[in-house]
């Protein structure tokens, strides 16, 4: 073993290594085990279960492991928690629609897992290298998913669309790194914090802040940097598009928030600048280009593109307030998002493609219980209480009004009564339209049946009473290193 | 605070509703009947179990009572805080027996998608009273939102022709204001932390605090929107005319007797005693805006040729009349505006049941369509006849007894003020009497009126309580006013502190007024002594 690794080291990763094995279990299979759908998907599932019991045996933990390539603390374990369920809710929903396309289970539930690898490693990594590769993993399983509906046109230019801008942006947040490693000589963040403290800001610490700033950027989505969101998320296969938006989307906030927040506090009047401007206009664009559009899909890339300008709201005020209230939205965000999409994905039947917003119309009729819980979704993507979007968007407002970002709050508002529109737009054809609903009955099967239920539960539960989630949410955003407690309103 | 009812009689009167919707939930669409019977049978069950907020309201009292506290959301300071005082308890009131009255009137008006129709009522109603009991200013904040949507679905699928841009209309303009209004709150918040080192969004906290006045200011106009825009003034009315014409019988009825009176509770129980200098400074333009309302709202009611709209901007011009009152910000105009609200929903709640008898009858709302109805329906004829004088105020019904508070209390502040409120009074005199002579009076020369039935006995139902209560408050309003002393006093404490600048004018201008109790004319003595007084407020 060489110097400074201890097996200690393995004992902390684990989870990841519990994860890795069921993954690779799963291709053994896929090759070996005919009539396979159920057991592959039985195995997946039993995997991300004990993943989530190993991260939680180290809940309560605060330590940097592998020589200060990883934190094993509650930030990195709220977010481990975050992907792995969105994984199992994406699984869930996944297994009909496969069904539906005539796709192949195992590679895709590989990859699936590969993704969530990555996210991982993207929650704990203390070193840009450690973060790095775990963004590539992430990123390299998810350009091989969006491609994945092999014979539709629309699928592939997405997944060469995904894996061109992807790749451009992976190069530039390299680049920003590297100029990180010249001005500091390490890649460790704590190294870089440290070296930078006290030290004149320079020009090559502002454009290394823009790079790695700019291909956060892409990640997450952020208008300039916002392009490819539309196109991917309409043409990958739906539940892939699901847990780009959720899985994908909190892995990177948490990689932007260990980067940002634990390696470059010394910059910090710099990127709240630069997110500052991000987080409008990214919300904006959002909501507008929203307002228009009629394929469902494309309205919820657009939606999504809105919710991270909302998030970075959280990364703006960038207190601890401002990081816990981005972790309670990104929690709610998940059960309303994989929602929303859970029943994309049960509109797709053998005759119908379904993501268009007139083949909603009707649903209430059909379906009323699946019309109940898609206008729960809305409302909660709107921001409506009783929904669970609300008490995220109200501790987000919240947080930044405590940090005097009164502006930024009041372009939020508005932006957030602006999206009400869109989100109503839906409501009103599958409650108010009276025409004949499109396509054969919509047929939710066991699997769909429990993502959809967990989904609807977590939207409306945390509407009502929110109270575990914030708690959970305070004690992991406290354990990020270099956070600073609550600005007194002035 | 306390709880003189020893049980959660609050949590009983706001969850009763909701129990009908989720028992409607389990009952087969088809059975309509069994429907319509569950959902008026808990309406009326809710109606019964708020009476006793009349009967053991304590009103000597200066406390909140019926309270109910507990745990809600630890980690922000979040309670389940539930409270009434005399304003509260008979907006709540108010609320249980228009709820009743507009489900009892959907009877036979409703035909399609009944089962949804009664639960999006039902929850409604629960939102409603949750709103006027919570005393955590985040579950009022989320009461006031959950009304939107089920009033959403009201209009646009129940209303009429233009029902989806109406019921649009309404929520988007709601939620801007809305929205803008819950940054206030947290900004509220935040600076009781920083003041007290506690968490909490208790009102009866905020009560006590004492903002800067430059934060007050950005708090009131952010509350003022959200309120404005619910009451609705000038110029944040444009929502209402469209939403009260689309919305089926039952969902203007509420919309104009209880969800207007949303904002001017939210202005009494928050703009004013939480931001009191900021309301004093606000005053002139305020004022300009009621005054505005008021002229206009009446001008643009006289050219209406549809009945249901003309009685929505003659809401428009009501409620500038309830908010000059309150902006009097003495005690007489700040109880006249309360008992105003009262009278508003009775009387224009009833006219809004009145349009919805001959809709059901005619399906046209055109005046022009009518004339004459006093001789095929003249029990009709006779109702609205009351409901009319009801509204313009007319001496020994409601309406004369909110008017004349308030402009008494807006004149000792300003008299061109008070003559500027006495013109809408006149324009309403004026556009009700020429719709009661168009649509009554004169000979039956459209032949699709002259078999029109007269009111069934379900419809009579629906009337009765409302002719009672406007005689009532009309002839012996001391029981109503009595239980307004304690809220008002609380406010008074809050507004009316030693640098007034708004009456100094007016010291000690005795508003002598038989109807006002003498706790409130105490108050409106010298206001250099008010604060001196503390011992009755709603400090605690």
């Amino acid at each position: 073993m060489p110097a400074g690794f201890s097996t200690l080291d393995f004992y902390f990763i684990l989870p990841e290594l519990v994860l890795t094995g069921g993954a690779l279990l799963l291709l053994l299979l896929s090759v070996t085990v005919p009539k396979q759908d159920g057991v592959l998907l039985g195995v997946t599932l039993v995997t991300i279960a004990t993943t989530l019991v190993a991260v939680s045996a180290f809940a309560g933990l605060d330590e940097t492991v592998s020589r200060g390539l990883l934190a094993i603390d509650g930030f990195a374990a709220f977010f481990k928690v975050l992907a792995l369920l969105s994984a199992a809710l994406t699984v869930l929903m996944s297994a009909p629609y496969l069904r539906v396309e005539g796709l192949k289970a195992g590679e895709y539930y590989f990859l699936i897992l590969c993704a969530t690898l990555g996210m991982m490693f993207m929650a704990s990594g203390l070193d840009l290298i450690t973060l790095f590769i775990g963004l590539e993993t992430m990123a390299l399983s998810f350009y091989v998913l969006v491609g994945y509906l092999k014979p539709n046109p629309r699928s592939n230019e997405a997944a060469v669309k995904y894996f061109l801008l992807g790749a451009f942006s992976l190069g530039i947040l390299l680049y920003g790194m590297s100029l990180l490693y010249g001005a500091t000589g390490t890649t460790s963040l704590a190294g870089i914090s440290a070296a930078l403290s006290g030290q004149e800001t320079s020009a090559v610490l502002v454009l290394a802040v823009i790079l790695v700033g700019a291909g956060m950027g892409f990640k997450i989505a952020a208008v300039p940097f916002h392009m490819w969101a539309p196109d991917v998320y309409e043409g990958a296969p739906t539940p892939v598009t699901a847990f780009l938006s959720v899985g994908s989307k909190a892995a990177s906030f948490a990689m932007l928030l260990r980067i940002f927040v634990e390696g470059l506090p010394a910059l910090a009047e710099e990127w709240k600048t630069l997110f500052w401007g991000l987080a409008v206009v990214t919300m904006t664009v959002g909501n507008i280009a929203a307002l228009t559009q009629s394929n469902l899909k494309r309205m919820l890339a657009y939606s999504s593109i809105a919710h991270a300008g909302y998030l970075l709201i959280g990364v703006v005020v960038g207190t601890e307030r401002g990081v816990a209230s981005m972790l309670v939205y990104l929690g709610v965000y998940l059960f309303m998002q994989l929602g929303v999409f859970g029943i994309v994905t049960a509109m797709r039947r053998g005759d119908i493609i379904g993501d268009e917003l007139k083949d909603l119309t009707g649903l209430f009729k059909r379906s009323p219980v699946v019309g109940f819980a898609m206008l729960c979704f809305m409302l909660s993507l709107g921001g409506i209480p009783p929904t669970a979007g609300f008490m995220g968007k109200m501790w987000l407002f919240g947080a930044a009004i405590d940090a005097g970002e009164i502006w930024l709050v009041v372009i939020a508002v508005l932006n957030s009564a602006v999206s009400a529109y869109y989100y109503l737009r839906v409501v009103v054809f599958m409650w108010i339209n009276e025409d004949e609903p499109a396509g054969s009955p919509i047929a939710i099967g066991p699997t769909m049946a429990v993502a959809l239920g967990v989904a609807l539960l977590g939207t409306v539960v945390l509407g009502v009473y929110p109270q575990a989630l914030f708690e959970y949410a305070q004690s992991a955003a406290s354990t990020l290193d270099g956070i600073t407690s609550s600005i007194a309103l002035r | 605070m306390s709880n003189n009812a020893n049980f959660p009689l609050l949590t009983l009167i706001m969850f009763t509703p909701l129990a009908g919707a989720v028992l409607l939930l389990f009952v087969n669409k088809n059975s309509t009947n069994a429907i319509r019977w569950i959902a008026n049978g808990f309406a009326g069950l809710g109606f019964l179990v708020s009476l006793p907020l009349w009967f053991w309201l304590d009103m000597a009292t200066p406390d909140w009572q019926f309270v109910e506290r507990h745990e809600w959301i630890p980690s922000i300071g979040a309670e389940y805080l539930v409270g009434v005082d005399g304003f509260s308890s008979l907006l709540i009131l108010l609320a249980t027996l228009m709820g009743l009255i507009a489900i009892l009137s959907s009877w036979t008006a409703i035909t399609t998608r009944v089962k949804e129709y009664y639960i999006f009522l039902l929850v409604l109603q629960t939102g409603m009273i949750g709103a006027f009991v919570s005393l955590d200013f985040l579950l009022f904040f989320l009461f006031w939102e959950v009304m939107l949507v089920p009033m959403y679905f009201l209009i646009g699928i129940w209303g009429s022709a233009n029902r989806l841009y109406s019921a649009i209309k309404f929520f988007l303009f709601t939620l801007v204001g809305s929205v803008v209004m819950l940054l206030g709150i947290l900004a509220v918040y935040f600076y009781h932390h920083e003041v007290t080192g506690i968490y909490s969004f208790d009102i009866t906290r905020f009560h006590q605090l004492n903002m800067p006045f430059d934060l007050q200011w950005w708090v009131f106009l952010a509350f003022f929107l959200g309120f404005a825009v619910k009451v609705p003034m000038f110029p944040f009315h444009t929502w209402l005319p469209d939403a009260h014409t689309d919305a089926p019988t039952a969902g203007s009825v509420i919309l104009a007797a209880v969800l207007l009176k949303m904002g001017t509770y939210g202005f009494i129980r928050f703009s004013l005693p939480i931001l009191p200098e900021a309301t004093r400074a606000a005053v002139p333009w305020v004022v300009t805006l009621c005054i505005i309302g008021i002229v206009y709202g009446a001008l643009v009611a006289m050219a209406q040729r549809d009945w249901k709209r003309l009685v929505a901007y003659s809401s428009v011009s009501h409620m500038g009349m309830v908010m000059l009152g309150m902006f009097a910000l003495n005690a007489v105009g700040i109880t006249g505006s309360i008992v105003q609200q009262i009278n508003h929903g009775i009387s224009t709640g009833g006219l809004f049941l009145l349009v919805g008898v001959v809709y059901e009858r005619r399906h046209t709302r055109e005046i022009s369509e009518y004339g004459g109805l006093s001789k095929v329906m003249p029990a009709y004829a006779a109702i609205f006849l009351v409901m009319t004088m009801s509204s313009i105020g007319l001496p020994a019904l409601n309406g004369f007894i909110g008017e004349i508070l308030i402009l008494q209390g807006i004149f000792v502040v300003n008299k061109i003020w008070a003559a500027f409120a006495a013109t809408g009074i006149v324009l309403g005199a004026a556009y009700m009497l020429w719709l009661y002579q168009r649509t009554m009076f004169g000979t039956v020369d459209n032949p699709k009126n002259e078999n029109l039935p007269d009111l069934n006995l379900r419809e009579w139902a629906t009337f009765i309580p409302l002719l009672i209560l406007a005689v009532w408050i009309g002839l012996y309003p001391k029981p109503f006013i009595d239980r307004l002393d304690s809220s008002v006093v609380r406010v008074m404490m809050r507004v009316n502190s030693a640098d007034v600048s708004l009456n100094a004018g007016a010291p000690g201008a005795g508003v002598q007024s038989p109807v006002v109790s003498s706790d409130l004319l105490t108050l409106d003595g010298d206001t250099g002594d008010v604060i001196e007084l503390p011992v009755r407020g709603g400090a605690r």
